[in-house]
C-alpha cells in the first residue's frame, strides 16, 4: 500500500503535484509586465493581444478541454461588443457595468444554443456553430438602427477607470486593464480545469460514449461549459469595445471565428497557456509581417498553421514540454 | 427464492427487416454469475446495448432490482446501479488510470459538478478508486495514461471503471476479448473474485471459461432466447451443440 502522510496518499499527492503552479507560469506572468518598460509603444497591441488571449481562453475550455469544435465562437465575443457598446451609449459609460452587461448577453446567448450544443459533436457541430456566427453577423447588419452597420457602432464613450484612469491613447488603462481581467479570469479557469468538473470536462474529450457508461450526464456538463465559455468570450468582446471605443461588424465575423481557432491551435489545445501563447506569437507576427508586406501575411500564417499541426499536434507548447522532457531524460541520464 | 436484480420481459429490436432482439425475457436472480453465449451476430451485444439504454427497444421492458428502467437515459441507468464493459476498449487515451476510475468515483459522489475545489481535495474519491485498481492489480500502472497501457491492463482497467459505479448488476461484454489465452485466465480470476451480492452477466465465447465461471447459461440465436440452463444441461443438450458448439470447434 502506497505510503500515507499528512499530505494524504500517494495518489492524493501525485495529483496535487499534477497540478501545481509551476515556476514557469510565474515568469510568464512577469513578463507580461514588460510591455509596461519595454516597448511602452506598443501598449494599444499589447492590449488586444490580452483580449484576443482572453477570447483564445474562452475556445479552449470548449475546444482543448471538452472537445467541442466551434467555427463561430465571434457570436459570443461579437454579440458582448456590442451590448456593451450600445449599453455605454444609452445608459452610462460605466466601464465595470458595461463589462458585466456585455458579458451577460454572451452568457445568455451561450445557455440557450449550448441546449443544440450539447446534442451534437463533429461536422455537426462545426456547421452548426458557423451558422450561428454568420446569422448574427447578419442580423448585426440589418439592424444598422442599432449597431451602425457596416459603419461600425460610433461614439462609444467609456469613463475614467474607477473614475480616475482614463482610457488615454497610449494604451496605458487600456493594457492594465484587459490585462488584469486576463489574469483574474485565468486564474478562475485554471481552478476549474484542477476540480473534478474539469477532469470530467476532459473525460468528455478523451471519450464522449464512456462517459455515460460511467453514470455521467456529459450534456449537463457540456451545457455548463459552453455558457461559461460563452461569457468569458463576451467579456473579451466588452473589453475590446470598450478600449477601442468602437465596434465593427468583423467583431462577429467568421474571420474572428477562425483566427482564434488556428491560435488555440497554433499554441497547444488543451494545455491552458496553450491559447495565450498562440495568441501571442500570431498577432505579434502579423504584426511584423504586415509591416513587411501584408498582402502576403495569410501565406505565412497558413505556412506556420500547417507546419505546427504536421510536426507538432500539440501545438507550439506542446513542443516545447516535449522538448523540455527530453532535455531533462538526456541530463539525468548523464 | 432469491430476489430478481435485472429482468427483461418482451425485448425486441429490429433495424428495417432485421430483427436483431426477439421478444427476450430474461431474469438474473441477486449473486447470479450467468454466461451469455452464441453464434457471432447472434444479438449478444445489441442486448446488453438494450438492457443499459444505448440502443432504444422497440417493444418490452427492463426491470432492474424492482424498478422499471426501460425509459431511462444509460447514466440513470448506471446511476441505479447498473454498470457495463466493452468488447472494444471504451477508455479515456489521454487520462491516466487514476484520473479515469477517480472520475468514475467523483461521477458517483455527485462531486463532478465541483469547479473550485482542486482534485486533491476530494480524497476519499482518489482513495477508493485507487482501492479499485489496487483490487484489480493495477496500482503500480495508475499513473501511466491509458493509452500506453498494455492491452492487457486496459481490459481490466475497462472493469476498473465499471466497478467505480459501485453496480448492482455488471454486464461484461467479452472481458477477455482479444487477450492472449494465458493472460485471459487473470481477468476471469478477478472477474471471479468480484463480490457475491454482485449479479454478473457476460459475454464469452471461450467454453472453457464459460463452464468454469458461469452457474447459468443462457444461449442466444438470431436475436432470440434458443434456451438456458446450468452448465450441465446446456452441454447435455444436443441442440445446443449443433448451432453453437458443432459449428465453432470452441474448446
Amino acid at each position: 500500500m502506497a505510503l500515507v502522510t499528512d499530505a494524504g496518499t500517494e495518489p492524493v499527492r501525485y495529483l496535487k503535484f499534477k497540478t501545481r503552479w509551476h515556476w514557469a507560469e510565474t515568469l510568464f506572468w512577469l513578463a507580461t509586465l514588460l510591455p509596461f518598460f519595454l516597448f511602452p509603444d506598443y501598449l494599444q497591441l499589447a492590449s488586444q493581444i490580452a483580449i484576443t488571449a482572453l477570447f483564445a481562453l474562452s475556445l479552449d475550455l470548449i475546444l482543448g478541454y471538452a472537445g467541442i469544435v466551434s467555427l463561430g465562437h465571434a457570436a459570443f465575443f461579437g454579440t458582448a461588443a456590442y451590448a456593451a457598446g450600445i449599453f455605454s451609449k444609452m445608459v452610462w459609460g460605466e466601464p465595470f457595468t458595461g463589462l458585466i452587461v456585455g458579458t451577460a448577453a454572451a452568457a445568455l446567448l451561450g445557455y440557450a444554443s449550448s441546449f443544440i450544443i450539447a446534442r451534437f459533436r463533429h461536422l455537426a457541430l462545426i456547421m452548426i456553430t458557423l451558422g450561428m456566427g454568420l446569422l448574427l453577423q447578419q442580423a448585426a447588419n440589418s439592424a444598422g438602427w442599432l449597431t451602425g452597420g457596416s459603419d461600425g457602432l460610433q461614439g462609444i464613450e467609456i469613463w475614467p477607470l474607477l473614475g480616475h484612469f482614463e482610457f488615454d491613447l497610449w494604451g496605458y488603462t487600456a493594457y492594465a486593464y484587459s490585462l488584469i481581467a486576463l489574469f483574474i479570469v485565468f486564474l478562475g479557469v485554471r481552478r476549474l480545469i484542477n476540480s473534478p468538473f474539469g477532469l470530467a470536462l476532459r473525460g468528455i474529450r478523451e471519450n464522449a460514449v464512456r462517459m455515460p457508461a460511467i453514470g455521467a450526464p456529459s450534456r449537463k456538463h457540456i451545457r455548463s461549459i459552453y455558457t461559461l465559455s460563452a461569457a468569458i468570450a463576451g467579456l473579451a468582446g466588452a473589453l475590446l469595445a470598450q478600449t477601442t471605443q468602437t465596434v465593427a461588424l468583423d467583431a462577429l465575423g467568421f474571420q474572428r471565428s477562425a483566427d482564434v481557432l488556428i491560435m488555440v491551435v497554433l499554441g497547444g489545445a488543451g494545455r491552458l497557456y496553450g491559447g495565450l501563447i498562440g495568441t501571442i506569437v500570431y498577432m505579434i507576427a502579423h504584426d511584423q509581417f504586415s509591416g513587411i508586406a501584408p498582402q502576403y501575411w495569410y501565406f505565412w500564417i497558413g505556412l506556420l498553421l500547417i507546419a505546427v499541426v504536421m510536426f507538432l499536434p500539440n501545438g507550439i507548447l506542446g513542443g516545447l514540454q516535449a522538448a523540455t522532457a527530453w532535455l531533462q531524460n538526456r541530463w539525468s541520464k548523464r | 427464492m432469491i430476489a430478481s436484480a435485472l429482468k427483461t420481459s418482451g425485448l425486441s429490436k429490429s433495424f428495417g427487416s432485421l430483427s436483431v432482439a426477439r421478444d427476450i425475457a430474461l431474469d438474473l436472480p441477486v449473486g447470479g454469475r450467468y454466461a451469455l453465449i452464441g453464434p457471432n451476430g447472434a444479438g449478444k451485444t445489441t442486448l446488453i446495448n438494450l438492457m443499459t439504454g444505448m440502443l432504444r427497444p422497440d417493444a418490452g421492458q427492463i426491470v432492474l432490482g424492482g424498478d422499471d428502467i426501460t425509459a431511462l437515459e444509460p447514466q440513470d441507468r448506471v446511476r441505479k446501479g447498473l454498470a457495463r464493459t466493452f468488447q472494444i476498449n471504451t477508455l479515456f487515451p489521454g487520462l491516466n488510470a487514476l484520473e479515469a476510475v477517480t472520475l468514475a468515483v467523483a461521477e458517483r459522489r455527485g462531486v463532478s459538478n465541483q469547479f473550485w475545489r482542486n482534485i486533491a481535495e476530494y480524497r476519499e474519491s482518489i482513495d477508493e478508486a485507487y482501492e479499485i485498481l489496487a483490487k484489480l492489480r493495477l496500482g503500480d500502472d495508475c499513473y501511466q495514461p491509458t493509452r500506453e497501457l498494455p492491452y492487457g491492463r486496459q481490459r481490466l482497467l475497462e472493469i476498473a471503471l465499471a466497478l467505480a459505479t459501485k453496480p448492482k448488476v455488471l454486464l461484461l461484454d467479452e472481458p477477455a476479448a482479444g487477450v492472449p489465452h494465458e493472460e485471459s485466465g487473470e481477468i476471469f480470476e478477478v472477474v471471479a473474485g468480484l463480490s457475491d451480492e454482485l449479479t454478473l452477466l457476460f459475454i464469452e465465447h471461450d467454453m472453457h471459461v464459460v463452464f468454469r465461471f458461469a452457474s447459468h447459461i443462457i444461449v442466444l440465436v438470431g436475436g432470440a432466447i434458443y434456451t438456458e440452463g446450468t452448465p450441465a444441461e446446456i452441454a447435455a443438450d444436443p441442440g445446443v451443440r449443433e448451432v453453437y458448439l458443432g459449428k465453432r470447434h470452441h474448446g
